[in-house]
Parts: C-alpha cells; sequence; structure tokens
C-alpha cells in the first residue's frame, strides 16, 4: 500500500488554481522531496495531505485513508512539522512536548516517558525547561521535528524543514530524517534547495505554478537533463588542438573565457581517458572541471526558467 | 470522553500559563479594573446621596459588580488576542492537525478564561474586604459573584475567540478594547439604569451587561434575591450562546478556508 497516493488533486482558491492536478504515489518507507520554487504549490498540497484544506477536485489517500472522508485516521498516521515551526513562546519545550503527547491521547506517564526520550534524540534536554522564545532557529526546527514524532507516526510530513537555517543545524535535521527513514517513516519533505532534495531524496518530484513537471530518482533526473561535461583550461598549448582531441570523447561546444569543454558520451568514467590524450598530444592541462547536470538544469529543461534561488545555500 | 476532557484541560491549563507568562494578558484584566474602581470610588463618593440611588453603605458596594463585569469583558478581549496570535503563528494548525474534536480547541480556551475570571473575582473581593465593601447577601452573596464572574468572563471569551477566529489577527481582537468601555457605560454597570439619562437608560435596558451587574450586585448590596439572580444568569447565558455559536461558526470558516 502507498504512503500517499493522489489522483488529480486540485486545490482551488477563487479563480487561482494553486494546485491543478496533481498525481502523487509515494511508497512505504520512501523520502521523497517535493521540490519547487516559492508559490509552485508545494505548501498547498502539503496542507491538503495533512487534512488542513480541503482539495476542490481528486483525492488523496495517506497511510491508506482518505484525507476528505477520514480525516481523524489521517491525523492519527501522520506526524507534522509545518513551515515556520509553529511553537508557543511562553511555554517550554518540555510543557510543548507533554501537550502534544496529550493531543495524540498518549495515557500521561508514557507521554512524558516519550517526549524526555524524543529531547534526549534531538538535543534538547538541557533546554527543554526553557521556553521556547529563546531558543533559535535550529533548536525550534528540532523541537517541531520531535513534537511530529510523539505519537510514533507512520508518515511524516516536514514541510521546508531546513528554510532558514545555518548549515550545521541544517545537517542536523539532515541526519536525523536519515536515521528516521532508517527507522521504517515514509518522509514527505518540501524544499526550494536543491541540494536538500538531491541529498535526502529517494525520489524527486517538481512542481511549478501547481504541475507536476518531473518525478523520478535524482540521478535518473540529472541523467535525462543531459550528460555531464568536462571543462578544460590549458596552461599551456593550442585551443584548436584541444577541441580536436576533446571531439573525440563527445560534443564540443564553442570555447568560452579560454576554456574548452567536453560533453562526455560516457560520463564521468571518460575523464581519464580525456586527459591522457591531452598529455599524449604535448598540451599542459591547468585546471580540470567536471560539471555534473544539476536539479536546476533539469528544472529549466521542464519549465524553461531556473529555480528561484537555485544553488543557493540556506542562510 | 475522559481523553476529551483530557485534551480540554491540558489546553486550558496552557492557556492560564499563557496568562501568567505574558503579563500583556493579565495587565487588562486586573490592572485597568482596578484604577477603574480607584476612579470611580474616589470621584462619584456622593453619587450614593442622589436621590433614587440605591441604598448602599458605600459607594464601593454599589461599584465593584461593574467593575467585576468590566474585569471579564476584559478577560474575553484578552482570550482573543491570545487565540488570534495561536492562528498568527501557526500553532492553531499544529492543534488542527492533531486527532482531537475541534471544539476542544475553543472549550479549552474558555474553560481557562472562566478560570481566570474566578482568580479575578477573589481578587476584587480581597480588594473590596480591604477597603471596606460589605456583602450584605452574606456567604450567599458571595457565592453568586464567585459563580456570575468566571461564567461572564467565559461568555466574553466566547465573542472574544469568535472574533480571533474570524479575523486571525490580535490587533483587530485588541481594536475592540475601546468598544468594551463604551458599551459597559452604556450599562448599569456604574450607575444606576434609573437614572441615566436617555438614549442611555433605553440601551442599558436592552444590554445583558445591565443584568449580569446587577445580578451580582443584589447580593452585595442586599440579601440574595432570586429575580435579579436569573435575570443576570439569563444575560450570561444569551451572551455565551451567541459567542459559542459565532465561535463555531468561525471555527468552520477558518478550517474550510483552510
Amino acid at each position: 500500500m502507498a504512503a500517499i497516493e493522489t489522483r488529480g488533486l486540485v486545490r482551488s482558491f477563487g479563480d487561482v488554481e494553486a494546485v491543478a492536478g496533481v498525481d502523487l504515489d509515494v511508497a512505504d518507507g520512501e523520502i521523497y522531496a517535493f521540490l519547487g520554487p516559492n508559490g509552485a504549490g508545494k505548501t498547498t498540497t502539503v496542507r491538503m495531505l495533512v487534512t488542513l484544506l480541503r482539495p476542490t477536485g481528486g483525492t488523496a489517500r495517506v497511510a491508506g485513508y482518505d484525507v476528505a472522508e477520514r480525516p481523524d485516521d489521517v491525523r492519527r498516521s501522520i506526524g507534522v512539522a509545518l513551515q515556520e515551526a509553529a511553537l508557543d513562546p511562553l511555554m517550554t519545550g518540555r510543557e510543548l512536548m507533554r501537550l502534544q503527547a496529550t493531543l495524540h491521547r498518549i495515557p500521561r506517564a508514557k507521554g512524558r516517558e516519550r517526549a524526555d526520550a524524543l529531547l534526549q534524540r534531538v538535543g534538547l534536554v538541557e533546554a527543554a525547561d526553557r521556553r521556547v522564545g529563546t531558543y533559535s532557529g535550529g533548536m525550534r526546527r528540532r523541537l517541531d521535528l520531535a513534537m511530529a514524532l510523539i505519537h510514533e507516526p507512520r508518515v511524516l510530513f516536514l514541510d521546508e524543514p531546513t528554510t532558514g537555517l545555518d548549515p550545521t543545524s541544517r545537517q542536523a535535521i539532515w541526519d536525523e530524517v536519515r536515521k528516521l527513514n532508517d527507522e521504517g517513516a515514509t518522509v514527505f519533505l518540501t524544499t526550494q534547495y536543491l541540494e536538500e532534495a538531491d541529498r535526502l531524496a529517494d525520489r524527486v518530484g517538481i512542481i511549478d505554478a501547481g504541475r507536476m513537471v518531473a518525478e523520478d530518482t535524482p540521478s535518473a533526473l540529472k541523467a535525462e537533463a543531459g550528460r555531464p561535461h568536462l571543462e578544460v583550461s590549458l596552461a599551456e598549448g593550442d585551443k584548436r588542438q584541444a577541441e580536436g582531441i576533446l571531439a573525440r570523447f563527445g560534443a564540443v561546444p564553442a570555447t568560452h573565457d579560454g576554456v574548452v569543454s567536453v560533453e562526455l558520451e560516457h560520463g564521468a568514467a571518460q575523464v581519464a581517458q580525456v586527459v591522457r590524450a591531452l598529455d599524449e598530444a604535448g598540451l599542459a592541462v591547468g585546471s580540470l572541471d567536471l560539471v555534473e547536470p544539476t536539479l536546476d538544469d533539469v528544472f529549466a529543461a521542464k519549465t524553461g526558467h531556473r529555480l528561484e534561488g537555485a544553488g543557493a545555500e540556506p542562510e | 470522553m475522559t481523553d476529551y476532557l483530557r485534551v480540554v484541560a491540558a489546553l486550558g491549563r496552557r492557556s492560564v500559563k499563557q496568562a501568567f507568562r505574558r503579563p500583556q494578558f493579565l495587565a487588562p484584566i486586573l490592572l485597568f479594573p482596578t484604577l477603574f474602581l480607584i476612579l470611580n470610588t474616589g470621584g462619584a463618593g456622593s453619587a450614593e446621596d442622589i436621590p433614587g440611588f440605591p441604598e448602599v453603605n458605600g459607594i464601593l458596594d454599589f461599584e465593584l459588580p461593574g467593575t467585576l463585569i468590566q474585569c471579564t469583558m476584559l478577560a474575553g478581549v484578552s482570550a482573543g488576542i491570545s487565540l488570534a496570535l495561536d492562528v498568527e503563528v501557526g500553532f492553531l494548525d499544529r492543534l488542527v492537525t492533531a486527532p482531537i474534536h475541534r471544539s476542544a480547541i475553543v472549550l479549552g480556551r474558555l474553560a481557562a478564561t472562566a478560570v481566570l475570571g474566578l482568580l479575578a473575582g477573589v481578587y476584587f473581593l480581597v480588594v473590596g474586604f480591604l477597603s471596606g465593601m460589605t456583602v450584605e447577601g452574606g456567604p450567599l452573596g458571595v457565592l453568586v459573584i464567585l459563580v456570575m464572574v468566571p461564567l461572564s468572563a467565559l461568555a466574553f471569551g466566547a465573542i472574544g475567540s469568535a472574533l480571533a477566529l474570524r479575523s486571525g489577527r490580535a490587533s483587530v481582537v485588541q481594536g475592540i478594547f475601546p468598544i468594551v468601555f463604551v458599551i459597559l457605560f452604556l450599562s448599569s454597570a456604574f450607575f444606576p439604569r434609573d437614572l441615566l439619562t436617555e438614549p442611555a437608560a433605553t440601551i442599558a435596558d436592552f444590554n445583558p451587561m445591565s443584568y449580569m451587574t446587577e445580578g451580582i450586585r443584589d447580593g452585595v448590596i442586599s440579601d440574595v434575591s432570586l429575580e435579579p439572580v436569573l435575570k443576570g444568569l439569563a444575560g450570561v447565558a444569551l451572551l455565551a450562546a451567541i459567542g459559542i455559536a459565532l465561535c463555531s461558526y468561525a471555527l468552520r470558516a477558518r478550517l474550510r478556508a483552510g
């Protein structure tokens, strides 16, 4: 049974179709990244899947339950960490964990035990009795994640879990997501960061203007976008001669800024052969750069425009 | 049912803690009515000599019931602001994605407002007794206060919460703050209905706040009589019914809109 399954999912706000017929199949135990720029329909899709918003068309099933017909069963099966960790700044971390346990009808003693264990897991034991208002962004996200896990959900929804975090906090969240997935949780995460999708996800769905434009594993999507190309700067020697040699390994686009490049027909495995061929011809290589296609290239190929903030690191 | 009450109690506890941890929530409930009480009793001390003014042991006995209703109105505004902040920061979404009955979210908030009303009622009774107030109705009069005040806070809390759920903005709820005073002055909270001039007198006749205040006042300035207490409870019930209906409508509309 799929953890998440949607067919022709639609959500309109007046005349505006924020989500315009999205089909999704997320398998049990998968990490699925939903990638797209701001306003693409990621958050609207998630809000429908977590029962915060009723679809205006199509169907969606989460953990086997229809989100419109059996929302309470969906809520019992999912953990949710929404964008901008929605936490009460006046409560302490421990108080919020215990409240969350009560909301999920976990018996008091067990709830306290789970809360303490999760605070330990996300490294917030020392800060547990401090008010959340004093937490850093990373600590708030970790607490949010811990709260989403209190009832051991089958499917975990993370809406832009690392937006605005520093690299260390981001890495901590990624490590935790991987661990959770290793333990069997299905993770559905939305992100606008290419690196996040590339490094975490088993599969990536790309959404733009409310429509799915691509879906596959990160490597398959990148392979579809084009072959890797090798950029060669010569320390010494004739560029025209170098172009002739590189043409043996694939198409050679026009030379820019003194850099000769080749689209490697058989991928990165050909790099050694290229270097050897240039060396045998007496051409001294100054630098070599193997450029792999990115998810942004995939996005550009599918939509005709680059992903907002592409390549940019989260702040 | 036990689970439901456990959730209501947990959400209520959280709301009470919020009030104690953010002075901005507690100050309007205690500080402003105390200042008003001082001003009213200090500035209107000779009002009790006006012909037609009810017989009282002192102006404080007459004014304190109005202060109690004022305090419960402000508790309602505070409850609304607090709930609107939950909407603004997304905490309401967290509650809505939990497998709980939606009514528990509002009921928890209202239960907390009633508890805060009760605590404020006790505070004003202590302040009153220390300042020479007498409760002619004796323990029964005190009991009427301790029942009416929390219920009144709950009713105003429902109206504040409805506004919070409808607008989703704390600033909008805060905006009704001045209206609270206007509504209160158009009732018998601080002056007898019989002595009000038109059109205030007619408005006060239709203002539930008049009956709520008089329900409390009756046991303070005389023996407890059934009629004013029942009228006061009817006023509370009417406001609570309107508030809860509006809350329910506003919550459903908010959930539908997502």
